[in-house]
């Protein structure tokens, strides 16, 4: 695999024939459970000034499959996540070593914020703007100039419908986001991310800050947008890594403990330490 | 020697005693008169500047506002042309002030190292604490110098269409007084707007950063929308500071009550003449004229910072 992607120039295109010359990722005929790679971490280390919080992660998050990752608070899953979009470097003194590869090409060399536009991100707290249901969908798309093709009022109706939140505030679009519940403002948080159409999108624990149900509804929903992108995402709960994600990566301090198919992962972890982890003796 | 002392028995209240050692009850108190201090200060100088000027009240009316004619020793006064003053300066340095304020505070805030935002910061505290009359000075010796003889002719040779930039420039000006206004109040709006942007919360940047704004947009279109109501609270700050600053702008201003369109021309403004006439108002009439004059600019303070409270409570969060 490593060899076909490194053949791929590393440059950043729009051009989708571009991303065809990728070993098979573009969208759409890849069979499932034979999917290709999507994003590739390799030899991958991070630094926040000397202190070094990841240490040689090599990782290969599959196209439209959702990718797990656990691990204790503090092990680097969401540094890691973080490295994926490059929004680590809005903190000062960090530093990335290795490559992070999308679709074959290293996300360092390309233009930050054509990166971000195809890896969107949720916060693990509801983070809406404090504008209007509707301006919150729309900022997004503004900045990235994509209403030529169509009406912005659509592609908030449309986003809204695939984060399953269009029947609870069509009548209220131009109300404050910040009147939602936790829940919805967080779907909205999704819906937000995906109004730019982003490839992949990166979850950082977006339900630590919800109640079962709504944490329910946002499960329900990563099983129908894996249809459509592929979806990272970082949990504190291993529960729910097993119940959304079909690759899961297990990090403890700094480093890919193990990393491989869930159900296989639950049932017989290969290393110690994971076992320790998912059956509780610590974390 | 028998009492048993209080605290062997949890169920029985702490004596008067006890509470007052608290500290509670004497917190109350000391907090609550010293807030009581701000009502009392408040009453008494309105109570002070309405019985002190009712000799003028009662022979001009409202025609004290509307006339502009100010000619003490025949007893002709016409507050106009103060007011006028007081208000074009103050929006003049507004006008100024705003722009370069919020740009610096923009750069401190969001763009510059930390370490060299601090030492700035620094410094503009340092200049929101320069007494006025340094600003007078200032206005005198280098900012009238560098207006005669390098901006006016600039601006006239260019804007001189426009009638605020026409006629005879002195050095001394409304002009001038607006831009010393404009140099005195940046300072605070630097220093709270760059405090009220620190305080947006970082995930509303990340997220804004997330869908791919540049770090400008996410800076322009989102954390000053969200800084809104405490950029504007620095603005109506700098408003008060500049509609009350008296010294600064009477070394500037020219001390002429008139009212002229152009901005090049000398006026007076209602905080300069209180000062510049207080102490050589022998008769009653016109002491208490100048008292009528205090009673017109706090009236104008109050009704502007009334506006802006009203204006900052309509404006949510969002900026919208």
């Amino acid at each position: 695999m490593t060899e076909k992607l490194e053949t791929v120039s590393p440059k950043f295109t729009r051009d989708p024939e571009a991303q065809n010359l990728n070993a098979g990722s573009s969208h759409g005929d890849t069979p499932m459970g034979n999917s290709s790679v999507k994003l590739a971490a390799e030899h991958l280390n991070f630094f926040y000034g000397s202190f070094q919080a990841l240490h040689d992660v090599n990782l290969a998050v599959k196209e439209r499959q959702v990718t797990a990752l656990i691990g204790p608070s503090g092990c680097g899953k969401s540094t890691f996540l973080r490295t994926l979009n490059r929004i680590s470097e809005t903190i000062r003194h960090t530093r990335i070593d290795g490559r992070v590869l999308l679709d074959g090409a290293d996300i360092l060399n390309m233009d930050v914020t054509a990166l971000r536009r195809r890896v969107g991100m949720v916060f693990q707290r509801p983070n809406p703007f404090p504008k209007s249901i509707y301006e919150n969908i729309a900022y997004g798309v503004r900045v990235n100039g994509l209403t030529k093709d169509r009406s912005l009022d659509e592609v908030v109706e449309q986003s809204l419908h695939r984060a399953a939140l269009w029947e609870e505030v069509k009548d209220k679009l131009h109300q404050s986001a910040l009147a939602l519940s936790g829940g919805q403002q967080q779907r909205l948080c999704i819906a937000r991310a995906l109004a730019v159409d982003p490839e992949v999108l990166l979850l950082d624990e977006p339900c630590s800050a919800l109640d079962p149900i709504a944490t329910a509804k946002i499960e329900d929903l990563l099983f129908v947008l894996k249809n459509q992108c592929t979806i990272v995402i970082v949990t504190h709960n291993m529960q729910q890594a097993a119940r959304v994600a079909d690759d899961t990566g297990f990090f403890l301090l700094g480093k890919l403990i193990e990393f491989g198919a869930t159900e296989a992962m639950f049932r017989k972890p290969a290393q110690k330490q994971t076992e320790d982890y998912i059956t509780g003796r610590f974390g | 020697m028998a009492t048993q002392p209080a605290t062997l028995s949890p169920s029985s209240e702490r004596s008067f005693l006890q509470r007052i050692r608290s500290g509670d009850a004497v917190a109350h108190t000391l907090t609550g008169m010293a807030a009581s201090t701000i009502l009392a200060v408040t009453i008494l100088l309105a109570y002070h500047l309405w019985s002190g000027s009712s000799l003028p009240r009662s022979a001009f009316g409202w025609s004290f506002v509307t006339g502009s004619d100010w000619d003490p020793v025949a007893e002709k006064f016409g507050a106009l042309p103060f007011i006028f003053g007081t208000l074009t300066t103050s929006l003049l340095s507004l006008l100024i002030a705003v722009p370069v304020g919020l740009g610096a505070a923009i750069f401190l805030a969001e763009l510059a190292p930390r370490g060299a935002s601090d030492a700035l910061t620094f410094m503009i505290e340092l200049l929101a604490a320069v007494p006025s009359v340094i600003y007078g000075l200032l206005g005198i010796f280098l900012l009238v110098p560098f207006l005669q003889s390098t901006l006016v002719p600039v601006l006239v040779s260019t804007l001189g269409f426009l009638p605020i930039f026409q006629g005879q420039f002195f050095g001394v000006s409304v002009f001038s007084a607006g831009i010393i206004l404009a140099i005195m109040i940046v300072p605070f709006i630097i220093s709270v707007s760059r405090e009220v942007l620190l305080a947006v919360p970082q995930d509303q940047r990340e997220a804004a950063l997330a869908l791919g704004s540049t770090k400008w947009e996410s800076t322009w279109k989102i954390v000053v929308p969200y800084a809104m109501r405490g950029i504007m609270g620095s603005v109506f700050l700098a408003l008060a500071r500049a509609l009350g600053e008296t010294m600064a702008v009477t070394m500037v201003i020219g001390n002429k009550p008139q009212i002229a369109t152009s901005l090049l021309a000398p006026g007076y403004s209602i905080a300069a003449v209180i000062a510049n006439e207080f102490a050589e108002a022998t008769g009653n009439m016109h002491q208490q004229v100048l008292i009528e004059l205090g009673l017109v600019l706090f009236a104008l303070t109050v009704l502007i910072n009334g506006a802006a409270r009203l204006l900052i409570l309509s404006t949510k969060a969002g900026g919208k």
